[in-house]
């Protein structure tokens, strides 16, 4: 089943084509990685993706309907600075915040609310620091109360924004492999990252853009220099070619 | 200087009648900017309750001079005002600083404009401008308790949702929340906390009701919960130790509630128990002890 799909979508800011017809489709159970150099649109994509940024044209469907309709079937996990890490709220509710939809206006949130919190928290093995002012974290900590905060909504699709910048190594498998299983379990993940070494070994598929897709595939179906030197600029005989394993 | 013995006795005192109403308006008042200003304070939003302060202003010289009541046309001004600031800051090319400097001051402007119309307007503009505590009408007393009333009902209804706006704009978007409605309640709830304060308090010293006391709960807790239960507890401490202060050594009242206010922000900011300074200068000084032993092994 197709759990996300773009189709022909274009995006202007500031006056200048961010996107270009861009085409994209998530199956159920895909771990896929958006990469591309800076300001290539990653971002822009994702939050497209949400319904967060006016489209000039294209369709967004998650599950086959319109994302207006299907919001609380995607978690989104954006970049760490975009939270107020300062406010006075512990980790539990901060986690709870992502259902306040599903709570519902004017209700107070339930036993469902609190068991899904409890199971996203025990994903991320935050379940210990639970308790703990969401300003006393660490970097990895925090990404994996953003990561929580998106599970707790248990979405079929989920949306992460370089979600391993900054992180120590540990933290980047934890990670890597709890969005493993998570596609495995047949949620639909979509990635942006840097780590283009790491995003060859672990993800099931890759997109590559830049202001539009250029190519998408297997890993091993991108092992062509000239794909990778469209979609970065990197120079034929770059070391980093090399180390991708691409020829 | 009375004691707080005779101080009762005068609020009790017939002849006094304004006395208690005064107390009570800023005991409901301060009760009231403490909890919506932890808002204020925890969306760095103090700027827009100054300009919704200050906006407030022609509103109530209208109603001063068409004699109408004054809390209704503070409160059109001040929504005004707030919606202006809240349609005009999703231009992202103007900064919302900018935007609600330039209505602010047009609208105290204004406000002077307005008022300076109306015969004897010097001693009306020492009123508006800085409180006062005689002359509050019985109706204003029930438009203050309905709308504090209202206001905390609200304020508890919507909490979750103004917590998740607070935290990740794109995401209560992403989540499908109505995050410029709930802007633009929010900015509707601070103008009318303002309005219901500015009678004893003033136009000028208001925004110190909104800020301080949620700053100085800010000071003194980590949870939210207990930041809100805390601010309109200091607040309304605040305003009654101002109001006795004022009223036994014949001060200006809202100058007295406000450096009330301010003593217990000072307090807190000295003696917290996490983030007070003298906390912060042990640890620091538990820290250096350390790194002195580890540097010196024997
Ligand atoms: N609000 C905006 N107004 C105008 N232009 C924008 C806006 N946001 C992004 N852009 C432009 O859109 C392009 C894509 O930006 P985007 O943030 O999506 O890139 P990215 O691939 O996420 O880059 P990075 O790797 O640096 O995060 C950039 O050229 C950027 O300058
Ligand atoms: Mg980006």
């Amino acid at each position: 089943m197709t759990a996300l799909s773009v189709q022909g979508l274009n995006v202007v800011l500031g006056g200048r084509l961010v996107l270009q017809d861009v085409d994209l489709k998530l199956e159920a159970g895909d771990f896929m990685g958006l990469i591309g150099p800076n300001g290539a649109g990653k971002t822009t994509l994702l939050r497209s993706a949400l319904g967060l940024v006016r489209r000039s044209s294209g369709t967004i469907e998650v599950a086959g309907a319109p994302i207006s309709k299907m919001r609380q079937r995607v978690g989104y996990v954006p970049q760490r600075h975009e939270f107020a890490w300062d406010f006075p709220i512990n980790v539990a509710d901060a986690v709870l915040s992502g259902r306040v939809r599903r709570v519902g206006w004017v209700r107070r949130a339930g036993v469902a609310d609190y068991r899904a919190v409890n199971e996203a928290l025990a994903r991320v093995g935050m379940t210990a620091l639970r308790d703990r002012p969401v300003g006393q974290l660490s970097g990895g900590q925090r990404q994996r109360v953003l990561v929580a905060r998106a599970l707790a909504l248990r979405p079929s699709v989920l949306l992460l924004d370089e979600p391993f910048t900054g992180l120590d190594v540990p933290t980047q498998e934890l990670l890597t492999d709890l969005f493993t299983e998570l596609s495995q379990e047949g949620q639909a993940v979509l990635m942006t990252t840097h780590d283009l070494a790491a995003a060859m070994h672990t993800c099931g598929t890759l997109c590559l853009v830049n202001r539009t897709v250029v190519a998408t595939g297997t890993p091993d179906a991108l092992r062509d220099a000239e794909l990778w030197r469209t979609a970065f600029g990197i120079r034929p005989g770059s070391p980093l070619l090399a180390a991708l394993g691409v020829s | 200087m009375l004691s707080p013995q005779e101080f009762v006795t005068d609020l009790f005192n017939p002849a006094l009648s304004f006395l208690p109403k005064a107390l009570f308006v800023a005991l409901m008042s301060s009760a009231v900017c403490g909890v919506i200003g932890c808002y204020v304070v925890l969306r760095g939003m103090a700027f827009i309750g100054d300009a919704v302060a200050h906006a407030v202003f022609p509103g109530l010289a209208v109603a001063f001079v068409v004699q109408g009541n004054l809390v209704l046309g503070g409160a059109v001004a001040g929504v005004l005002t707030a919606v202006a600031v809240a349609v005009f800051s999703q231009n992202r090319r103007l900064r919302e600083d900018s935007v609600i400097g330039v209505f602010f001051v047009a609208a105290f402007a204004l406000g002077i404009v307005i008022i300076s119309r109306s015969p004897g307007y010097a001693g009306s503009l020492q009123q508006f401008l800085f409180g006062s505590i005689t002359g509050i009408p019985d109706e204003d007393l029930y438009v203050v308790a309905i709308s504090s009333a209202a206001l905390l009902v609200l304020t508890f209804l919507l909490h979750k949702e103004f917590v998740a706006v607070t935290l990740d704009r794109e995401s209560a978007r992403a989540l499908g929340l109505p995050v410029f409605a709930l802007d633009l309640a929010l900015y509707i709830m601070v103008s009318v906390a303002i309005v219901i304060s500015v009678q004893t308090i003033g136009n000028i010293l208001v925004l110190a009701l909104l800020v301080t006391p949620a700053a100085t709960a800010r000071l003194l807790t980590d949870r939210l919960g207990v930041m809100m239960l805390l601010a309109p507890l200091i607040g309304g401490f605040s305003a009654l130790t101002g109001v006795y202060l004022s009223w036994s050594l014949d001060l200006p009242t809202g100058g007295t509630i406000v450096l009330a206010a301010t003593a217990l922000f000072l307090l807190a900011w000295t003696f917290a128990p996490r983030h007070g300074l003298l906390s912060r200068l042990w640890q620091l000084r538990r820290a250096a002890v350390h790194v002195h032993h580890a540097g010196h092994p024997r």
